[in-house]
């Protein structure tokens, strides 16, 4: 009897050990919903890069790719969540309402939301880049290359952080080349290589000698190389898909912020934040300059790139002017975040419209 | 020794069963296709058609993935009954959803019981008229629709864009390209507390009985049926075509027109650039699966609407990756056409009688 009763309050002693060590030691698990295929060599194919950092660091990850923005959003969310996820990368901006919507009926889950601005419920963080600082040195390197003076430029949408991509990329430029003018054209897509080559070759045919995009395939600095003239690759690095032309890229390194994020959930020190990072937090990296760039230039670039990261250098640096004149940024001023995520206008030397 | 011999006349038993043996031929090479790519396929197809729907929730989900499908698809098989090609049914839905989304923008912050019912009016009038576009070419200058109404979708997509970018974007949005969320009471309402699945069930149910009662019962219906076997005959019958054309073109329109309000005033409750995910296009696998029989259509369009949700379950359990889906869609297609063949020569073996 006494046998007994010594046995089971033993078994019983390590049967709680077991359940608080498993509490303790709770897998976390994360999940990424993703807008395109992973192999896309830009947007998704970064995001998946970093999901990969995270399994490296000893964490199991799910994810769901071509995920499209229509109410099949919402489904996945909610299946993840469910399956016992415990934190949620959404990386696209039109996951915003559903991410939010299934962020209330899961409490206990977390969710982080790229390029948005609703948090509306405690367990909704948001986090972006601020990609402008690598465009501010694409614009210093175009400004120091181009011959023709006119840099081309293939945009996406109207939206602030494409402006500002586009301004801070012709005020680095200006700094070094007064004469310089951006021509924009405006493809209304993310993904699609037929209509951003078709903007390429248009930007081509009006005489630019350099062409940035903010459009995510690798079909622009394709048809870079087959012209002849210079580019500039997004997201990832692009340089072996064009190595004539690819002067360097603006890579989105996800890697350091989504570890972080997950350890945060790990060790139950999550809190909800809105995060957006530069060169300084290596959110933002620039890719190896290519030989093309001459040294004057490269020095030029280097040192700016350490100065970005410092917080010595702002990309929106006054005095900067309206394209009819008017001053947005005064003298010795720089823009404040709220001026860059609601930045609509251009900047002198900017050709065109902002298409509305 | 095999011997191909044609048939007399196309098979009934046949023409019903083809659809049957298409999705078990599917399924077949879809279990290969998940064993060659390492996956284990009885499992694999386990998590593709089973584990969505297993509970009450996947179910909810499944109803709210077919509606639109069944919708353009009930549709659709006025055209295609009567030898009309529509293939824009994709644009007519943007269409829809555009016009409708107008007008429950136009209702932004009011409340009241009249909203609904203009908002789902309005997009089944935009889709009408978006599907009397290649209809009217069609009629009147010989256009070829099938050309027409295609190339309408990407007119639809752009004007679509145009608006969510431009007039119509949220302003308080940050110029991001999406419209404000309707008001309450422009949208479907939902069914059942904490599913997604919404009123808009009930047009595609609706829109079900009524092609059945007009195909099998009304002299219309008599008439789409002789224009599909033979326009000859249907023209020596003295029938006016060209007023068919336009009407099956309208109601084609307006099935579509409706999915779009059902998406838009239902899950999404705004414009966006991404309404569907190509309900109009596969809409067309739903029509043909369910052999332009209503009753056909609904068992096609959950069949269908599966492959949509078991490519999300795979892809989250299995790690199979997920445009296994339209795999799976085309799969189903592809047999359902080699099928086909059977409609009109059988398989004799030798010494088997006549």
């Amino acid at each position: 009897m006494h046998k007994i009763f010594i046995r089971s309050f033993v078994s019983s002693l390590v049967f709680l050990f077991t359940l608080t060590v498993a509490a303790v030691a709770k897998d976390v698990k994360a999940a990424f919903v993703y807008i395109g295929p992973t192999g896309d060599h830009g947007w998704t194919y970064q995001h998946d890069v970093g999901r990969k950092a995270v399994e490296a660091a000893g964490y199991k990850t799910t994810y769901v790719e071509g995920v499209p923005e229509s109410a099949d959003a919402e489904r996945v969310l909610r299946q993840l969540a469910n399956s016992g996820h415990d934190v949620i990368f959404t990386t696209s901006f039109g996951y915003m309402n559903p991410t939010n919507k299934v962020a209330k009926e899961f409490p206990n889950v977390k969710f982080e939301h790229a390029t948005g601005y609703k948090r509306e419920h405690p367990n909704v963080s948001t986090y972006a880049a601020r990609f402008y600082e690598g465009r501010a040195i694409l614009g210093t390197i175009a400004g120091s290359m181009t011959k023709s003076n006119v840099i081309g430029y293939v945009a996406s949408f109207p939206i602030p952080e494409v402006i500002r991509g586009i301004n801070s990329f012709t005020l680095a430029a200006q700094k070094v080349n007064p004469n310089i003018k951006t021509k924009i054209v405006w493809a209304f897509t993310w993904y699609d290589p037929g209509k951003e080559s078709e903007a390429a070759k248009a930007l081509i045919d009006q005489g630019a000698d350099i062409i940035a995009q903010h459009t995510d395939s690798t079909a622009i600095v394709q048809i870079a190389e087959k012209a002849g003239v210079y580019a500039f690759g997004q997201a990832s690095d692009m340089d072996k898909f064009a190595p004539k032309a690819v002067l360097t890229s603006v890579e989105n390194n996800w890697g350091p912020y989504y570890v972080e994020r997950v350890k945060a959930v790990a060790n139950g020190t999550w809190n909800q934040k809105d995060t957006w990072h530069g060169i300084g937090d290596g959110m933002v990296v620039i890719s190896d300059l290519d030989s093309a760039i001459p040294s004057d230039v490269r020095a030029k670039v280097n040192q700016l790139e350490k100065d970005l990261a410092s917080g010595k250098v702002h990309a929106f640096t006054g005095p900067i002017y309206d394209q009819k004149g008017n001053l947005m940024v005064a003298d010795g001023k720089t823009a404040d975040d709220g001026m860059l995520a609601g930045m609509m206008t251009y900047v002198k030397g900017v050709e065109g419209d902002i298409p509305n | 020794m095999i011997k191909i011999v044609k048939r007399d006349q196309p098979s009934r038993t046949i023409f019903f069963l083809t659809p049957v043996l298409a999705i078990i031929l599917t399924l077949f090479a879809g279990g290969l296709i998940f064993y060659i790519l390492g996956f284990k396929p009885f499992e694999a197809l386990k998590f593709f058609f089973i584990v969505p729907i297993a509970d009450m929730y996947g179910f909810s989900e499944l109803l709210l993935k077919a509606t639109p499908l069944c919708l353009i698809a009930i549709g659709l098989s006025f055209c295609f009954k009567s030898n009309n090609w529509n293939i824009g049914a994709e644009g007519q839905l943007t269409f829809g959803a555009i016009v409708s989304g107008g007008v429950a923008l136009l209702f932004y912050n009011q409340e009241g019981f009249y909203i609904l019912p203009i908002v789902i009016l309005a997009g089944a009038i935009g889709g009408m008229l978006y599907a009397s576009i290649p209809a009217i070419l069609k009629t009147y200058f010989n256009t070829n629709e099938i050309l027409v109404s295609l190339m309408l979708v990407y007119v639809s997509k752009l004007i679509l864009d145009y608006l969510v970018v431009g007039p119509w974007s949220n302003p308080e949005g940050f110029n991001f390209p999406e419209t404000r969320q309707f008001s309450e009471s422009a949208r479907l309402p939902i069914l059942f507390e904490g599913l997604r699945i919404h009123a808009g069930i009930f047009l595609a149910l609706a829109a079900v009985v009524v092609s059945w009662f007009i195909f099998y019962k009304t002299y219309l219906g008599f008439q789409m049926k002789v224009s599909g076997f033979s326009l000859k005959t249907a023209k020596y019958a003295g029938y006016k075509g060209k007023k068919m054309i336009i009407l099956v073109f309208l109601i084609s329109g307006a099935c579509a027109g409706l999915a779009g309000v059902g998406e838009i005033t239902g899950p999404i409750g705004q414009l966006h650039r991404e309404v569907s995910p190509d309900y109009g296009f596969t809409a067309i696998i739903v029509a043909f699966l369910g052999r332009l029989h209503p009753v056909g259509i609904i068992f096609a369009s959950l069949i269908v609407a599966i492959t949509y949700l078991g490519a999300e379950t795979a892809q989250i359990f299995m790690q199979i990756p997920k445009y296994t889906g339209q795999v799976f869609q085309g799969m189903i297609l592809f047999f359902l056409l080699a099928s086909d063949y059977l409609l009109f020569f059988k398989i004799k073996f030798k010494g088997s009688k006549k």
